[in-house]
């Protein structure tokens, strides 16, 4: 098994793990966390595949490493939007919860 | 089995006892900890893949995504028994378990379904990569194969920041964020943000520059700038400026139109949109970084610091 | 010549590894937040140092070399003051959690 098969399956338990915390968290910060576990390691299977694309002495094929710089960034600013929007929610309603209770 | 396969499984250990304590710790800011550490271990993954770039920009926001949980977690702590109790039956939570177990199984299977040999584009980079100028090939794809998407993932960037300029009351809109500042009493604190933010936009600037030809990013080097600011920001040293501020503005637009700028200059002096003329590519890929690191490292101090609370001063 | 530094260096690393598991047994074995601090504070600060001075022979130029050093006073000094920060915020029983 070469190391970088060992990283791809070790993202695909990363990946249940993060999916698994969304789902089941019931407070929405937790969820984020559950949320960025996922979405990174999804990036991690960019990862392997640009490192199985090394050719023409790069180490490593670029162009995967570029789209996943560019999805954390993005994935920072969902986050932060996130974090707005549960802070204003707990603000205007005293309590952190997505439930609707018909109020 | 090699010192090197026996390290990476080490990490990868790491990394699924990191997440794992992040997912099912008691409460949401032993969660966000557990978070913390698990984007540390995951940079040394990226190492160990050979994305250095990567790897800095995944330590460097991984960190500042962590400094905006834990304030959120620290804020919500008092809410935070009422919603355990929203907590789904065993049944639900045995029938997520087995979902994402599937999920599992089924990104493990496309991993070892990889075509061999791997499909790249690394040949074609490594042709690409002199008429640029530049030496580091993530760096060339970022800037000047893929600079359309780098363009739009800024635009992203302020459109994020302004959905949560948005979230204001009203009265506070155009106004500053945060409380107003109160010198910490903390002497390590106050000692830490004089003496390290210097270092920083130091290392912040050089991470910029060395991109060119050397491991390094616009990305993780005005993530750095941006954190060295909460820092200070942190130890009560600097105050948010107001939202309205037209410097402020000018700082977070600056980037966007001089990348827009060039893009549409493309049409004029090459071949389409984003396309450099041959030889002028590498002062042109400066001249958008530059400004762009600015406007990044604004917007995600801001982000940070989060909508504004305090009524503008007239 | 080299191989005696390769030796030095390799003892050096493997000390300052044994430093970062004691330091790590601290943290999990001791009772209250103020030891387990102490413990990782201290550890992982030697630690650290020995690492840094077993991989300087292998640096591959000064600026190299001075790199690794210049971490290794950053991670003191971002050590130390959340140490400092940690030991105020237990005294003070705000950390929970």
């Amino acid at each position: 098994m070469s190391a970088e098969t060992l990283y791809g399956l070790g993202a695909a338990l990363l990946a249940a793990v993060g999916l698994y915390g969304f789902v089941v968290s019931p407070h929405p910060l937790r969820r984020l966390v559950g949320f960025n576990v996922f979405g990174s390691a999804v990036f991690v299977v960019f990862g392997v595949v640009a490192r199985r694309g090394a050719a023409a002495g790069l180490v490593a094929d670029p162009i995967p490493h570029a789209m996943v710089i560019t999805g954390i960034v993005v994935a920072f600013v969902s986050t932060a939007l996130a974090v707005a929007l549960l802070l204003r929610l707990h603000a205007a309603t005293g309590r952190a919860s997505l439930r609707d209770d018909g109020a | 089995m090699s010192a090197g396969l026996a390290l990476d499984a080490g990490i990868v250990a790491l990394l699924l006892c990191a997440a794992g304590a992040a997912v099912a710790a008691r409460s949401a800011f032993a969660g966000v900890v557990g978070f913390l550490a698990y984007g540390l271990a995951l940079a040394l993954a990226w190492v160990r893949l050979a994305a250095v770039d990567v790897a800095l920009t995944e330590a460097a926001v991984s960190a500042l995504t962590g400094v905006l949980l834990l304030g959120a977690a620290v804020r919500l702590r008092a809410s935070e028994a009422a919603v355990a109790a929203e907590r789904p039956s065993r049944g639900l939570r045995l029938a997520a378990a087995l979902l994402c177990s599937a999920v599992a199984a089924g990104l493990a299977a496309v991993v070892l379904a990889f075509a061999d040999p791997a499909p790249s584009l690394a040949p074609d980079a490594a042709r690409r990569l002199p008429a640029t100028g530049l030496d580091n090939p993530v760096t060339a794809a970022l800037l000047s194969w893929r600079a359309v998407d780098t363009l739009l993932e800024k635009v992203v960037l302020l459109a994020g920041l302004l959905a949560v300029w948005s979230l204001a009351h009203d009265r506070a809109w155009g106004g500053r964020p945060g409380p107003p500042p109160r010198a910490t009493r903390d002497g390590a604190l106050a000692l830490l943000a004089r003496l390290l933010p210097p270092i920083g936009i130091v290392t912040g600037v050089y991470l910029v520059w060395t991109a060119a030809d050397h491991p390094g990013g616009a990305f993780p080097g005005s993530t750095l700038l941006a954190a060295m600011w909460v820092l200070a920001r942190m130890a009560g040293a600097v105050d948010a400026p107001a939202v309205g501020d037209p410097r402020l503005r000018a700082a977070l637009v600056a980037g966007p139109l001089a990348f827009f700028a060039v893009g549409f200059a493309g049409y004029a002096w090459a071949d389409g949109f984003l396309a450099y003329p041959a030889g002028w590519a590498k002062p042109l890929i400066v001249a958008i970084e530059i400004p762009m690191t600015i406007s990044v490292a604004a917007a995600l101090a801001l982000l940070v610091a989060g909508p504004p609370v305090r009524a503008p001063s007239r | 010549m080299s191989a005696l530094l390769d030796g030095l260096g390799a003892a050096a690393i493997a000390a300052g590894a044994l430093f970062f598991l004691a330091g790590t047994v601290g943290l999990l074995r001791f009772p209250d937040p103020l030891s387990r601090v102490h413990a990782l504070a201290k550890a992982d600060a030697v630690g650290l140092g020995l690492i840094v001075l077993g991989l300087l022979p292998h640096a591959a130029d000064v600026a190299t070399g001075a790199k690794l050093v210049a971490v290794w006073a950053l991670v003191q000094l971002a050590g130390t003051a959340a140490s400092q920060l940690l030991a105020s915020a237990a005294r003070r029983g705000a950390a929970s959690g």
